[in-house]
C-alpha cells in the first residue's frame, strides 16, 4: 500500500512501488489530464507538481512520492491565473501538451513571479509542443506573472 | 466528451417535436435540404439523416462537425460558418461530432476525412446554405406569428425582430413552428458586410476543456473490463519472427493472451506495465529483413543516384534546350532531403470492443472513412454494426490519416476476446511511421545577359506517396505530390521542364503536413536566391519579375518585405532571407531573420515575419495560430529533424535523437493576414513549406554557403563553413 495526497485527497493505492507516477495517476486514479509523450523525461507532457516542485511523472515512481503532496492539472482551479492566462491567450491547438506546460509554468511563476524571456525559455525548455504554441505560452506566462503568489 | 447521438436517438428527439432539425444532403457537386419531417416520412435510403444543426426550445444551437479536431480548430471555425448565416447568438452555440456516415463525406473527395487543409474550403458553401435555410424557416415562422411580411423581420442574436413593432421572438420559441415549414430551396446568403462571426477572432469552443485537462483524447479512453495491449513489431523492414518465448510472456503476472496479428505479436494484459513486460519477455528473434543495406547514407545516395536516371516528363513548355544554350549564365544544383516523422505529441492508440455483432472503436483519427472501411474489412460486420467514436487528437499532421493502429487494435481485440486498448510508445511511433519521403532534386536554370530567367529544368527523384494511398492518381507513373508546386508553380517560367523519377525504397511513406510542398518549396525557393545572386539582383525583386500574373503573390511578398525591414540596414550579425510559396490555393511569404555562429555552427532564428492570403478568413486567430504552428513545424524539420536508418530499419528512437524544436529555439513570429475577398482556401499546412527556405536563404546571406541538404544541424553547418574556408 502506498499513500499519496493527490489534489487534496488522500489515496491509498495497491500498486507496485516501481510503477511510474504517470501511470498511477492515469490508470489507477483515472486522472488522465496528465499526458504521456515520451516516457523518458524528454517532453514534459507528464509534468505534475510534487511538494512544490515540477516533476516528470514518467520519471518518478510511486515509491518515490510516497506520502508527498501531488497536484495535477485537475487539481488546479479553472480560475487559477495560469489557466486563465492560457484561456485568454488562446494557447492550445491540439491541447495535448498543455497540462504539462501549465504545471511547469505554475512552478516557474511560484518560484519566480516575474520571469524574464530568458528565464521562461529556460524553465519551459523541457516541455515540447509539437503544435508550436511557444509564442503563446510565453505570452500567457507574461500575462499570469505577478498573479500567482496569492494562489493556492 | 461529446458523444454523437445515434440516428435512432436523434430521430426520436425530432419526432417528439422538440424543435427544428434541419438536415441536408451534399452530393459531390450539389446541395439539397431536407426538413426533418421528410426524413421521418421518407424512405430511410433516400433520407439518411445528415443533420448539421438543431435548434431546441431552450435556445441552444447545436452544430455538427464532420471533420476531426487535430489541433486546427475545426470545432470552432466550422460552427462559425453555420452560426453566422443562421443569425445565432454565439453563446448559444454548441458543437457536436457528426457520426461516421455517408452524408458526412467530404463533398469534394467523397470520403469522411480531415486532410489537405480543405475542411473550410470544401464546406464553406454547404454550411452557409444550411445556416441560411434554417434562418429562413425561422423567419417564416416568425412572420406567421407576428402577421407581418418576411421582409419586416431581421434575424440576429438567435432571435427574429420585427422592425416595425420592435417585438422579437427567440429561435427557441420559433423552432417547433419552423420545423413544420417547407424548406427553402435556395436561401439567400449574407453579403460580406453582413457577417457577424466570419472573419472575427472568436475564442475556440474547445479551449476550456483543453486547459483544464478534461478534454478526452484517444489515449484517455477507458472502458470497463478493458485489457491493455502492446505489439512487438519487426525492427527492420521485411523482418519475420524466427522465434519467441510465448510461455515466458504468459508467465508475466497480468498477461492474459499473446497472439499473432499482421504487424507482429500482440500481448494483452490487465495493465499497461504488464503488457510491456510481457512484450519484453517474448525476447522475439527477428530475421535480418529484406534490406540490410538500407541506412541513412544509402537512403541519401539512392535518392541522389536516381537523379541520373531518365525521368517521366510531367510538363514541358517552351524551348528549354534552346534557352539554356543561349543563356549567359547557367546554374545547376542538386538537393537531398531527409525522411521525416510526424511525431504527434499523442502517439497512435486505439480502443476496440468487439462482440458477436458489434464493433465499437475509439480513436483519435483524421480519417473516419478509412476507419470504417478497415473495421468492415477486419470484422466482416456491416457499417451499421460498427460504432466509431472520434476523440480529440493530440496532433496528427497527416499521421492519423493512416489507420494502421486501428487495424492492429481490431486484430488484437480478436486475439484477446475482450475490450482492449492498444497504445504505442513514442519509440513505436517513431519507428513505425509512414514517413515524409526522402527526396532528391536537380534544378538547372539559365539567365540572359541582363539577369533575367530564361528557362527552368527540374527533376525530382523520390518515393511515391500516392502509389500506396491512391494509385489511380498516378498519371503516367508520376506521383502528384512529388511534383506539386513545380509544374504548377506560382512563378511564370518562360520555359520549363519537370521530370519525375520514382524511387522504390523500403520505408513506407505518407502524407506529412504540406506533403510535396515541403520539399519543393525548399528547393525552388533556395535556388531562386542562387539565381538572384548570380544575376546580381535583390532576391525579392528577382521573384517579382516572374509574378506578373500573380498579384496575390506579389502582395504577400510586399507585405513581408515592408514589415521585416527588407533592404534596410540589418541589426549587426543578423541576416534576412525571404521565401514565397503557393499551396492549397493560399499564398504565403516569409522573411526570416537569423544569425549564425560560425564556430559551433548553430543557427539562431530570431524572427519570422509571415504574410498569408488564404482568401476569406473565417477565424482570424485560428489562421494566426495555424501559421505560427506551421512555421514551428517547418523550422523544426529545417533545423533538426531527420529519421535515421541502419541495417534495414529505423534507428531513431525517441525525442533524444528525433527532437522537435523547443521553446528556446522558437523565434518571434509575426503574422499578417491579407483582408481578402477571394473564396476561402487552405490554412492548416501552408505555414510549413516556406519556413525552411526563408531560413536557408538568410543563412546563405549570413555566410555565403548554399544549403542543399537538410536539416541544418550545427555539425553540417560546421562542415559546410570549413569547406568554404578551406
Ligand atoms: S512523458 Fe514524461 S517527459 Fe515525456
Ligand atoms: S498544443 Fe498540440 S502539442 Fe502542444
Amino acid at each position: 500500500m502506498i499513500r499519496l495526497e493527490v489534489n487534496g485527497k488522500n489515496c491509498r493505492l495497491d500498486v507496485p512501488h516501481d510503477m511510474p507516477l504517470l501511470w498511477v495517476l492515469r490508470e489507477s486514479l483515472g486522472l488522465t489530464g496528465t499526458k504521456y509523450g515520451c516516457g523518458t523525461g524528454m517532453c514534459g507532457s507528464c509534468t505534475v507538481i510534487v511538494s512544490g516542485e515540477a516533476v516528470r511523472s514518467c520519471q518518478v515512481s510511486a515509491g518515490d512520492v510516497r506520502g508527498k503532496v501531488i497536484t495535477t492539472i485537475e487539481g488546479l482551479d479553472i480560475n487559477h491565473p495560469v489557466k486563465q492566462a492560457w484561456i485568454s491567450q488562446r494557447v492550445p491547438e491540439c491541447g495535448y501538451c498543455q497540462p504539462g506546460q501549465i504545471m511547469q509554468a505554475v512552478e516557474l511563476l511560484t518560484r519566480n513571479p516575474h520571469p524574464s524571456d530568458r528565464q521562461i525559455d529556460e524553465a519551459m525548455g523541457g516541455n515540447l509542443c509539437r503544435c508550436g504554441t511557444y509564442k503563446r505560452i510565453r505570452r500567457a506566462i507574461m500575462e499570469a506573472s505577478g498573479n500567482v503568489e496569492n494562489m493556492p | 466528451m461529446k458523444t454523437p447521438l445515434s440516428r435512432r436517438h436523434f430521430l426520436k428527439g425530432c419526432a417528439s417535436g422538440a424543435g427544428l432539425f434541419l438536415a441536408f444532403r451534399i452530393a459531390p457537386s450539389c446541395f439539397e435540404c431536407s426538413a426533418v419531417q421528410d426524413i421521418l416520412n421518407g424512405t430511410p435510403e433516400r433520407f439518411q439523416p445528415n443533420i448539421w444543426l438543431s435548434v431546441t426550445p431552450d435556445d441552444l444551437v447545436t452544430i455538427r462537425v464532420s471533420k476531426c479536431d487535430i489541433g486546427q480548430g475545426v470545432y470552432t471555425s466550422l460552427p462559425m460558418i453555420v452560426a453566422d448565416e443562421l443569425g445565432a447568438a454565439w453563446d448559444h452555440v454548441r458543437y457536436e461530432l457528426a457520426p461516421v456516415a455517408d452524408e458526412y463525406r467530404d463533398p469534394v473527395w467523397g470520403e469522411q476525412v480531415t486532410a489537405g487543409s480543405a475542411s473550410i474550403s470544401h464546406l464553406y458553401e454547404p454550411l452557409r446554405k444550411a445556416g441560411a435555410a434554417a434562418r429562413e424557416m425561422l423567419a417564416e415562422a416568425a412572420a406567421g406569428m407576428f402577421h407581418v411580411p418576411r421582409d419586416r423581420l431581421v434575424a440576429g442574436n438567435s432571435a427574429l425582430r420585427c422592425v416595425d413593432s420592435g417585438l422579437s421572438l427567440s429561435y427557441g420559441k420559433l423552432c417547433a413552428r419552423a420545423a413544420k415549414l417547407p424548406l427553402p430551396s435556395d436561401p439567400p446568403l449574407k453579403r460580406r458586410d453582413q457577417f457577424t462571426f466570419i472573419g472575427k477572432d472568436l475564442p475556440r469552443l474547445d479551449i476550456v476543456e483543453k486547459v483544464n485537462g478534461s478534454a478526452v483524447y484517444g489515449m484517455d479512453v477507458r472502458i470497463p473490463g478493458m485489457l491493455h495491449a502492446a505489439v512487438d513489431r519487426p525492427p527492420v523492414y521485411g523482418g519475420r519472427v524466427l522465434g519467441c518465448d510465448m510461455e515466458a510472456a504468459l508467465r508475466v503476472p497480468g498477461v492474459e493472451k499473446v497472439g499473432v496479428i499482421d504487424s507482429g505479436l500482440a500481448v494483452c494484459a490487465a495493465s499497461l506495465a504488464a503488457a510491456w513486460e510481457g512484450r519484453n519477455a517474448l525476447r522475439t528473434r527477428w530475421s535480418t529483413g529484406k534490406y540490410p543495406w538500407w541506412d541513412t547514407d544509402s537512403a541519401a545516395r539512392t535518392m541522389q543516384e536516381h537523379l541520373d536516371r531518365q525521368g517521366v516528363n510531367k510538363i514541358s513548355r517552351g524551348d528549354v534546350e534552346g534557352a539554356m544554350k543561349k543563356a549567359s549564365v547557367r546554374l545547376r544544383a542538386d538537393y537531398v532531403l531527409p525522411y521525416l516523422a510526424h511525431c504527434p505529441m499523442e502517439p497512435p492508440n486505439c480502443t476496440v470492443h468487439l462482440t458477436g455483432d458489434r464493433c465499437r472503436i475509439w480513436a483519435s483519427c483524421q480519417n473516419q472513412t478509412a476507419m470504417m472501411d478497415t473495421a468492415v474489412e477486419e470484422t466482416g460486420l456491416r457499417p451499421h454494426q460498427i460504432d466509431i467514436h472520434i476523440l480529440f487528437s493530440g496532433g496528427s499532421f497527416g499521421r492519423r490519416y493512416e489507420v494502421d493502429f486501428v487495424r492492429e487494435a481490431i486484430q488484437t481485440a480478436r486475439v484477446c476476446k475482450k475490450p482492449v486498448r492498444l497504445m504505442w510508445t513514442r519509440e513505436e511511433d517513431i519507428k513505425n511511421d509512414f514517413y515524409r519521403p526522402g527526396n532528391a532534386a536537380r534544378i538547372e536554370a539559365g539567365l540572359d545577359s541582363r539577369g533575367r530567367l530564361l528557362a527552368w529544368r527540374h527533376k525530382v527523384a523520390a518515393p511515391s506517396v500516392y502509389r500506396r494511398i491512391a494509385t489511380s492518381l498516378l498519371s503516367d507513373g508520376i506521383d502528384p505530390a512529388a511534383v506539386e508546386a513545380i509544374h504548377n508553380s506560382v512563378y511564370d517560367f518562360p520555359a520549363v521542364i519537370v521530370d519525375y523519377v520514382e524511387v522504390k525504397a523500403p520505408p513506407p511513406v505518407g502524407f506529412w503536413r504540406s506533403v510535396g510542398n515541403s520539399h519543393n518549396a525548399f528547393t525552388i525557393e533556395t535556388f531562386m536566391d542562387e539565381l538572384a545572386g548570380a544575376a546580381g539582383r535583390d532576391p525579392i525583386d528577382f521573384r517579382m519579375d516572374l509574378l506578373d500574373r500573380e498579384p496575390r503573390a506579389r502582395r504577400v511578398l510586399e507585405l513581408v518585405a515592408a514589415r521585416a525591414g527588407w533592404g534596410k540596414k540589418n541589426t549587426k550579425g543578423r541576416y534576412l532571407g525571404a521565401a514565397l510559396h503557393l499551396s492549397v490555393y493560399s499564398y504565403v511569404a516569409k522573411v526570416a531573420e537569423v544569425s549564425v555562429n560560425r564556430s559551433d555552427g548553430t543557427i539562431r532564428v530570431h524572427r519570422i515575419v509571415c504574410a498569408v492570403d488564404c482568401g476569406q478568413v473565417v477565424n482570424r486567430d485560428i489562421v494566426r495560430a495555424q501559421m505560427e504552428g506551421g512555421i514551428i513545424y517547418g523550422l523544426s524539420a529545417a533545423l533538426k529533424e531527420e529519421v535515421r536508418f541502419a541495417a534495414g530499419g529505423v534507428v531513431s528512437e525517441n525525442f533524444n535523437d528525433y527532437e522537435p524544436l523547443r521553446i528556446h529555439e522558437a523565434p518571434d513570429i509575426e503574422v499578417i493576414i491579407v483582408d481578402s475577398r477571394e473564396k476561402p482556401t487552405g490554412v492548416g499546412e501552408i505555414g510549413v513549406p516556406s519556413a525552411a527556405p526563408a531560413v536557408a536563404n538568410a543563412v546563405s546571406a549570413a555566410c555565403g554557403v548554399r544549403i542543399r541538404r537538410l536539416p541544418m544541424t550545427p555539425d553540417r553547418m560546421v562542415r559546410l563553413l570549413s569547406r568554404r574556408v578551406g
